[in-house]
């Protein structure tokens, strides 16, 4: 753990990586490539990264294996994935394997930058937590997690089933503490289509970024949240219960749920 | 020769001719030999009372011991044609009197068949029934048959008190009057008769297998070759061919049934086929979609890198944002690709329908300005924004033009494209998206289409039969696919799927006077519609209340080549293309899902040379 990276590009598109390589080093990162995923866990064996981008189809050794061995190593980096093949299933099945953050290919360099702010910050707070762990300081809290029989896809979004059949949509605390203060919320249409895995809502920081929203539930929306629209402080005050963004009908919730993470697994 | 002895009918013919062969033999057979032995006892008869008579008439001349006159007696019926010998034995077994003269005086042995029945327990018997004294036999071989009756001659008071005393009071049997009668005759009556039932029996059972044979043929043969031929059809992968029976028997029942197999087959086929053409097509772009978003990916990252880091380079900057906005383009495009195998819904924002227009003008004026076309843009700058898929929509645009811009070749042309703001009533353009029975079948029929719609299919029952109708799915448009022009008395609309009746009781077209049809129509109400295909006349309430709507109207013509009249009614179906090796056929059905999934139509006009128009509606509102 001599040397030490903030990123760690893996794909196996050499265009990508330097792409990927150029914007983050602009931005002032420290950037580590990887053509394969194979030399990507030897130099994950030698060095320390901060966050980790991965694609998903590679040969040989895909971002799923990858993952699953980054998990098994214990590797608390977080993983942001993308992909050329961006099907939902995709999508949700890397959020649901320990993934931080799914973009599809092709993307904007605002969009994997955003991204990889986000993972920072979210290394910082999964940090924090842990020094607050060992200092057994139980006073600050950093971060709430979501109520106990709610479901979340990856650490953004949250879905609750409703008595009506109707789920209600929004995002985690966790996810607004990666991203400087919301400034304003763009939401979609009434009566519009949401579908798993894909933008729902967009979050525009006060440094100006953009932050995409992914739904964890497809369905119709019936119902917006005009309050948070209004006043967005509503949202960082109380995200599970004031600050919900839609309610939808779902299209096909009870197959969709067993691929989000419930959320009473957080308390074990 | 071997398959005539296979076939049903055949065997049918030869089961029954065995059959009435094996009853009229047994019928003949007792009958010849009760008719026989009914000749044979009349014959026996008459030889019996013949004896009678001879042993009567001769017995005054016995008793007076007259033998000139006996002989003469007896020598007179011997003369009779069917009669051959009248003997009289006497006791010793001595001939005394004979129609053959030769005879008298000879010996008769005691075994003789004449003598046998008496004869044969060596001590005679005196008393014998008629049928155990009569014998039938051949003198010699191949001579006619003769019957021959023994008359014991017994004895009388008045013959041992005769004054020859020749017999004695204790014999008690004198002699016997043995006479034989020629059966020729009669064997020839049993013959011609024999002959007369045989030819019936031959006849009979001729008639009856041609009879049957005859039905046979019109009932099994013929329709099951009908089936054969269309199993052979459907076995060769016509799945089309339908087997026009209308007969109400099993057969017939046989025919409807496999014909509602062929057609549920051939949807099943079609289906098939469609799903494994979208399943190749959702394989191929999910190809395509992960190849080329790679490429893409390297070239939004890196413009739109260079976009950030050139914004106090405004020349270069709005330069880059065009790399940007097409590529981000793109990337919707590969998306959509996706979505198209997933058949996904449209993402509509508010967006002005000229300035899509504009854009996509953008993209191929080149390719207009090298093929030396003139593009006419007739646009209505007050025309409201309206709530679609721009990019859908761009793609529709696109699409269209590029296929315009094809029609009209390299030598030049124009193409229009007009839009306006537009008020129509529902009536003539509103689509019938879904139709159901009273027990809630479907009723649409994606396998007919009428331009690209898929059909309401009814069906009409009648006396006669059943027919097929492909109702226009657009109200009041009456284009209907159908071979009827006027409801008959008997007939009547139901579900092809359950039967029920459409029709609607009570209720007459009030343009008309024809019967009225109904089905529903989910969350819009009931759809009424006239019978009559001269009149029309239709109803649908529910979309008529919401009065008259404001529609965008696109129009986009060209002088091209045309479309052909009987390829117009198919160029909205996947994979029809009339470009051949040049196009995927994917075109127009793309945009006409694209438009359908915007609650819009589109429709198509055109004259071969003279040129082809498009034209979209787009409703400025969606209906609640």
């Amino acid at each position: 753990m001599n040397k030490q990276f903030d990123i760690l590009v893996i794909d196996d598109e050499q265009v990508i990586i330097d792409a990927v390589n150029k914007i983050c080093s602009a931005e002032g990162f420290k950037v580590d490539t990887s053509i394969d995923a194979k030399d990507a866990l030897e130099k994950l064996s030698k060095y320390s990264y901060k966050i980790i981008v991965c694609d998903i189809m590679m040969p040989d050794f895909d971002g799923f294996e990858f993952l699953d061995e980054i998990m098994r190593r214990k590797i608390t980096s977080p993983v942001i994935m993308t992909t050329g093949y961006s099907t939902v299933e995709n999508a949700v099945m890397s959020l649901y394997k320990g993934a931080i953050d799914f973009i599809p290919k092709p993307f904007t360099a605002d969009e994997i930058l955003n991204s990889i702010i986000r993972a920072m910050k979210y290394s910082e707070v999964q940090k924090m937590l842990l020094a607050s762990h060992i200092q057994e300081d139980d006073a600050t809290i950093i971060y709430v997690p979501c109520p106990a029989k709610y479901y979340r896809l990856g650490y953004s979004s949250w879905a609750e089933e409703e008595n009506a059949g109707s789920i209600l949509i929004g995002v985690t605390d966790l996810f607004l503490k990666t991203i400087e203060g919301v400034e304003e919320i763009e939401f979609q249409k009434i009566d519009e289509e949401i579908i798993q895995g894909n933008q729902c809502a967009s979050i525009k920081s006060k440094d100006g970024l953009a932050h995409n929203v992914l739904s964890p539930v497809t369905g119709r929306i019936i119902e917006r949240n005009e309050e948070v629209l209004k006043d967005v402080s509503i949202l960082e005050k109380d995200p599970y219960f004031n600050g919900w963004f839609y309610r939808i009908i779902p299209s096909e919730s009870e197959y969709e749920l067993k691929h989000l993470i419930p959320c009473s697994s957080d308390r074990l | 020769m071997k398959t005539m002895f296979n076939k049903i009918g055949f065997k049918l013919i030869l089961a029954v001719g065995v059959t009435a062969l094996l009853t009229i033999g047994i019928f003949s057979y007792f009958n010849i030999h009760s008719h026989s032995a009914s000749l044979l006892a009349e014959v026996e008869l008459g030889a019996n009372q013949l004896s009678e008579t001879i042993i009567h008439s001769t017995r005054y001349d016995m008793l007076l011991n007259q033998r000139d006159r006996i002989n003469k007696i007896i020598n007179t019926i011997g003369e009779q044609p069917s009669i051959r010998t009248v003997r009289v034995i006497n006791k010793s077994g001595a001939i005394i009197y004979s129609s053959h003269q030769a005879d008298i005086g000879r010996m008769v042995d005691k075994n003789e068949e004449s003598c046998y029945a008496c004869h044969a327990a060596n001590k005679p018997l005196e008393r014998l029934p008629i049928k155990r004294r009569t014998r039938i036999f051949r003198p010699v071989q191949s001579a006619p048959r003769v019957l021959g009756i023994i008359s014991p001659i017994y004895n009388e008071e008045s013959c041992w008190q005769a004054d020859c005393h020749a017999h004695q009071k204790s014999q008690t049997v004198l002699g016997v009057l043995d006479i034989t009668i020629s059966l020729e005759e009669v064997d020839k009556q049993i013959q011609k008769s024999e002959m007369e039932i045989i030819i019936f029996a031959i006849t009979a059972v001729l008639a009856l297998s041609f009879i049957i044979g005859f039905f046979v043929r019109r009932w099994v043969v013929k329709p099951v070759n009908e089936l054969l031929k269309a199993t052979n059809q459907v076995g060769v992968g016509n799945l089309n061919y339908t087997i026009k029976d209308r007969r109400k028997d099993e057969l017939g029942m046989l025919a409807r049934s496999f014909n509602n197999m062929t057609q549920k087959l051939s949807e099943a086929r079609m289906q098939l086929f469609q799903s494994d053409k979208m399943a190749s097509l959702g394989r191929l772009a999910a190809g395509v979609a992960h190849e080329i978003n790679n490429p893409l990916t390297g070239v939004l990252t890196y413009s739109s890198f260079l976009l950030k880091r050139t914004e106090n380079n405004p020349e270069l900057h709005e330069d880059l944002k065009v790399i940007v906005r097409e590529t981000k383009r793109s990337r919707e495009i590969v998306k959509s690709l996706l979505d198209f195998a997933r058949q996904s819904v449209p993402k509509k924002n508010e967006a002005n329908i000229n300035e899509i227009i504009e854009r996509s003008v953008l993209v191929i004026e080149n390719q207009l300005t090298i093929n030396h076309i003139k593009l006419n843009k007739n646009l209505d700058l007050s025309l409201p924004t309206i709530t679609v898929d721009a990019n859908q929509m761009q793609q529709v645009f696109i699409n269209l033009i590029v296929n315009a811009a094809d029609a009209v070749g390299t030598n030049g042309g124009t193409i229009s494209i007009n839009t306006a703001l537009i008020t129509l009533s529902p009536y003539g353009i509103t689509h019938i998206k879904k139709a159901i029975c009273p027990k809630r079948h479907d009723l649409t029929d994606n396998e007919y289409k009428i331009d690209g719609m898929p059909s309401i299919k009814l069906k009409i029952l009648s006396l006669a039969g059943e027919d097929i109708v492909h109702f226009d799915p657009v109200y009041g448009r009456n284009r209907h696919l159908t071979n009827i022009t006027e409801l008959k008395n008997d007939e009547k609309v139901v579900c092809p799927q359950c039967n029920t009746s459409l029709m609607e009781e009570n209720v007459k077209c009030p343009k008309c006077g024809s019967a009225v049809i109904s089905f529903d129509i989910p969350t819009q109400g009931k759809f009424e519609s006239c019978t009559s295909k001269s009149c029309g006349w239709q109803r649908w309430d529910a979309v008529d209340n919401e009065g008259k709507r404001e529609y965008i109207e696109i129009k986009l013509s060209d002088t091209g080549c045309g479309i052909a009249k009987e390829d117009l009614a198919r160029i909205f179906e996947p994979f029809f293309s009339t470009k051949g090796q040049k196009g995927t056929g994917l075109g127009l059905s793309v945009i006409w899902g694209i438009i359908d999934n915007h609650n819009g139509t589109i429709s198509v006009e055109s004259i071969i040379n003279k040129g082809t128009t498009f034209t979209i509606h787009l409703p400025l509102r969606q209906a609640r």
